[in-house]
């Protein structure tokens, strides 16, 4: 193993991101909370984003993550509030369910190779199974109304994994996800598998006759993949204390875990979080412009509460059509680019 | 669970093939665009719902039912027409899944439009044909009509595709993109034909579903999964795989309904379709290897 | 009829043909011979519109073909039968021959054009309901230059249409060119089978890496000792 040697810069970054709370509470104190929550819904978020994106660079577009953050959730609130498991070991049995449900929808995919449209549908169908399943046990998981992990104590326990109250603990365990996303990342980016998918996503005859498993490693990454979402959905039922159907699964979960990545960009390290924070803040903006603005309340009455999620279509639209690399794979080409034209240049002036 | 044998057995049955007609229409219609343009509209079934919001107002506003039926079917052929110019063409040269993601983003922006539009209130168009009762079984008119008008339609697009010769190059060009200048076809404009028939069969399903459904912003997530899980199930672009898988399917559905409830009718058959993918990934009449 | 000048024409990053000229006058039957990769078949498709050249003219009967969509070039009376035929290998003989007549002006004399074509090959009328894809090499053949015929075209392209068929269907399918020729037809083809497309046609172009290399009579190219050692194995 060649181990991950920690430049300065990357140091750096690090521990700005860990001291953001504490700009916030030095800048912001009275809504400190605010700001926490929207900094952990990001970092929360981009982990699963980066979970995605890890199938996602390789061609293997899911719309099926939705039912993995699902599951993760589901199951284990399900096992604390229902049979009394602490999450300790309800996250891991979430986490290997998840993990099993995608190897079983992934295996006879890339056994017979199919991928592209195909691939996406037959996804998009685990996502609505998984949600039809939600609602109709409805008598344990409160249907399509959702239902909330059983409180432990005062909300905060070592034992319930219930850490809600305070925003700074929730910050941290946020963020410990996150660079534990972004290890992953790493590795993956850092392996042989990784030659394996590029060369199997660009021509899988030419791969498999080089003797590459492509099966396997699909499965492989497709298990990881899954896994990571099934432990974001599980951190994130714990943190919301609430899940229902279409906030932690279902289609436009899985088609948002799409977007945000894309948006950000899936094929560089930091692109699925630039990804959750550009979709986050938007998000949060239009909430607070519309539901802020006396003009457009007076316009359109109550249905001003669609005009964010009209936005948000136009906008993903107009991302896929003309910035189909994302923000950042878009810059850094751009910034690539520039370099490149002053460097010539430079060599022209000598 | 009460899932005996009698007659409210066969009662579902038949309901479930009067509901199929409805499936192998959208599903068709879903096929052929693949088939012909190799994308997949994700928000086909919230062009259904603008279809039916459109019937809904041109019947409430004095049209006679055929007429807004009619209305309902162009307008439906023209926005499928629009889809296809004004964000299918722009990224029909990239990987599938910007293709998906940004019809994927035309759903949302429907549903929004819709509810900003017309709100989240349940709609009805207030039409009650009654229904047709046999022994102790009541089949409601309205299905019983829509099965019919729906296999019409797909009797006519069949005679469409094999009759004429703009239905030949549709039936022809997936065969080989390439060669098609050679015989003077102009695929652009191909597409934008093939486009429009999608959206008008959207548009006839839509006249049929307003007989039997309320109608709001949402209604598109209902089904919309449940036509994707068909056409996959037939094998996607293969319009007679989703012809059958449609009866399969709404046999599922209707059955489990009945025996269990609503959701898990459909559950049923999402899971049936899990099983019958590990066997047959290609789809059960799909050819890819 | 056909007239380039100066073509030059290639895919991304590789050129192909360099200022070719060259010309087919009504009524003629013309080839353009040379070995593998010498720009034959990228040749047709400048023609047909199906690669854009980039640089020289092209006219067919006073019409600028560089100015002409791909689609459109088929209504100027050039029909491409494409190398390796490219049927459509899932709609049967008729449909195919459908594809053919797609045109405006050739839809309303699509009976007429049929019975031509069924006249010209009673074999396709035999396997008029069968899938092309499961036809016989020669078969298809027939099927992709009735395809072409259907358009009722003035200029017909043929590219290699001996390709991968046994020597007793390979003189058939000369046998045809010769009749499709009788019957007014102009015909510009391309061949690796020298000896005998030049029993066929009245002038020839030799083509060599993207250049032409020297034009003439069909009977005075057969009598060149070089093109005999080069291209007809003597
Ligand atoms: N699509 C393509 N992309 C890149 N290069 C191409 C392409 N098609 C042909 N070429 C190249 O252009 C040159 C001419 O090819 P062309 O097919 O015209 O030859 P040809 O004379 O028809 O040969 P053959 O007798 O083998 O059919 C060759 O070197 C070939 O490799
Ligand atoms: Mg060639």
């Amino acid at each position: 193993m060649t181990g991950l040697r920690l430049k300065p810069a990357t140091i750096i970054g690090l521990l700005a991101v860990a001291a953001l709370p504490l700009v916030v509470r030095y800048f912001l104190p009275a809504s400190e909370k605010y700001y926490l929550h929207l900094l952990i819904q990001i970092l929360l978020w981009s982990f699963i984003y980066t979970g995605w994106s890890l199938m996602g660079r390789f061609g293997l577009t899911s719309l099926g993550h939705g039912a993995f953050t699902g599951i993760g959730a589901y199951a284990t609130v399900m096992l604390w509030n229902f049979a009394g498991i602490t999450p300790w070991i309800g996250i891991p049995v979430a986490v290997a369910l998840a993990t099993v449900v995608g190897v079983l929808v992934g295996y006879p995919c890339f056994r017979f190779r199919i991928a592209g449209h195909y691939f996406a549908l037959l996804t998009l169908a685990l996502t609505e199974f998984v949600r039809l399943c939600i609602v109709g046990l409805r008598d344990f998981t409160g249907g399509s109304l959702g239902t909330q992990p059983r409180r432990y104590g005062d909300g905060i326990s070592l034992y319930a994994l219930q850490f809600e109250p305070d925003r700074m603990l929730a910050y941290y365990i946020a963020f410990g996800l996150w660079v534990l996303g972004l290890y992953v990342w790493l590795r993956v980016d850092g392996s042989m598998d990784r030659y394996a998918l590029d060369a199997a996503s660009q021509d899988e005859d030419a791969a498999a006759s080089v003797g590459i498993n492509v099966t396997r490693e699909r499965l492989k990454i497709t298990a990881l993949s899954s896994a990571m979402c099934a432990l974001g959905g599980a951190i994130f039922a714990q943190y919301q204390m609430y899940i229902g159907p279409d906030t932690i699964a279902g289609l436009g979960l899985s088609l948002n875990i799409v977007f945000a990545a894309i948006a950000g960009g899936i094929w560089v390290l930091l692109g699925p979080t630039v990804g959750a924070v550009f979709t986050q803040v938007l998000a949060e903006t239009l909430r607070v412009v519309i539901q802020g603005s006396a003009t457009l309340k007076g316009m359109f009455g109550s249905s001003a509460l669609a005009l964010d999620q009209l936005i948000y279509g136009l906008l993903l639209v107009l991302f896929i059509i003309y910035m189909p690399n994302g923000i950042l794979g878009t810059t850094m080409a751009w910034w690539r680019r520039r370099a490149a034209a002053r460097a010539a240049t430079g060599r022209a002036g000598n | 669970m009460d899932c005996q044998l009698d007659i409210f057995f066969l009662e579902a049955v038949v309901n479930g093939l009067l509901l199929a007609g409805l499936l192998a229409l959208l599903a068709l219609g879903l096929n052929l665009i693949f088939g012909v343009i190799d994308v997949v509209w994700i928000c086909y079934a919230e062009l259904v719902m603008v279809g039916m919001y459109g019937i809904n107002y041109a019947y409430k506003g004095g049209m006679p039912f055929l007429v807004a039926a009619l209305f309902g079917i162009v307008l439906v052929a023209i926005a499928g027409a629009l889809l296809h110019f004004l964000v299918i063409r722009p990224v029909l040269e990239t990987p599938p899944i910007n293709q998906l993601l940004v019809t994927g983003g035309v759903l949302f922006l429907l549903q929004a439009a819709a509810t900003m539009a017309f709100g989240i209130e349940f709609k009805n168009l207030g039409i009650r044909l009654g229904s047709l009762n046999i022994i102790d079984m009541s089949f409601s008119w309205s299905r019983i009509l829509a099965f019919l008008f729906a296999l019409a339609g797909m009797l006519a697009l069949w005679l469409f595709l094999s009759r004429t010769f703009i239905g030949t190059a549709i039936r022809a060009i997936s065969q080989d993109r390439q060669i098609m200048p050679l015989m003077g076809v102009d695929s652009r404009k191909l597409y934008l034909v093939t486009s429009a028939i999608g959206g008008g069969l959207a548009g006839l399903a839509a006249a049929l579903m307003v007989l039997q459904y309320d109608i709001y912003p949402q209604i598109g997530l209902q089904f919309g999964p449940l036509i994707f899980m068909i056409c996959v199930l037939g094998g996607l672009g293969n319009m007679i795989g989703g012809f059958v898988a449609a009866f399969i399917i709404s046999q599922f559905i209707a059955v489990g309904s009945s025996c269990f409830h609503t959701e898990w009718g459909y559950a049923v058959a999402f899971l049936f379709f899990m099983v019958a993918i590990f066997i047959r990934p290609q789809g059960l009449f799909g050819s890819r290897t | 009829m056909l007239e380039l000048k100066g073509i030059d024409a290639g895919y991304a990053g590789f050129q192909a043909l360099f200022g070719v000229s060259m010309r087919v006058d009504a009524g003629e039957a013309v080839a353009v011979i040379g070995s593998n990769g010498a720009g034959k078949t990228t040749l047709l498709r400048v023609v047909s519109g199906l690669l854009a050249p980039t640089a020289g003219t092209m006219t067919m009967q006073g019409t600028d073909l560089i100015a002409t969509p791909p689609h459109k070039v088929i209504e100027t009376g050039i029909a491409h039968v494409p190398e390796s035929r490219r049927l459509f290998p899932r709609l049967s003989v008729e449909d195919n021959l459908r594809m053919g007549a797609f045109i405006p002006a050739a839809r309303a004399k699509f009976h007429q054009r049929l019975e031509y074509v069924y006249a010209l090959f009673p074999r396709l009328k035999e396997r008029r309901t069968q899938l092309a894809g499961t036809m016989s090499g020669g078969e298809q053949q027939m099927c992709a230059i009735a395809r072409a015929l259907m358009s009722e075209p003035k200029l017909v392209l043929l590219d290699e249409p001996s390709m991968g068929l046994a020597p007793v269907i390979v003189s058939q399918v000369f046998d045809l060119v010769r009749r499709i020729r009788n019957d007014g037809y102009t015909v510009l083809i391309v061949e690796q089978n020298v000896r005998q497309v030049l029993k066929v046609v009245d002038r020839a172009y030799l083509l060599e890496v993207g250049r032409m290399k020297a034009s003439g009579r069909a009977e005075e190219l057969a009598a060149s000792d070089e093109i005999r050692k080069a291209y007809m194995g003597l």
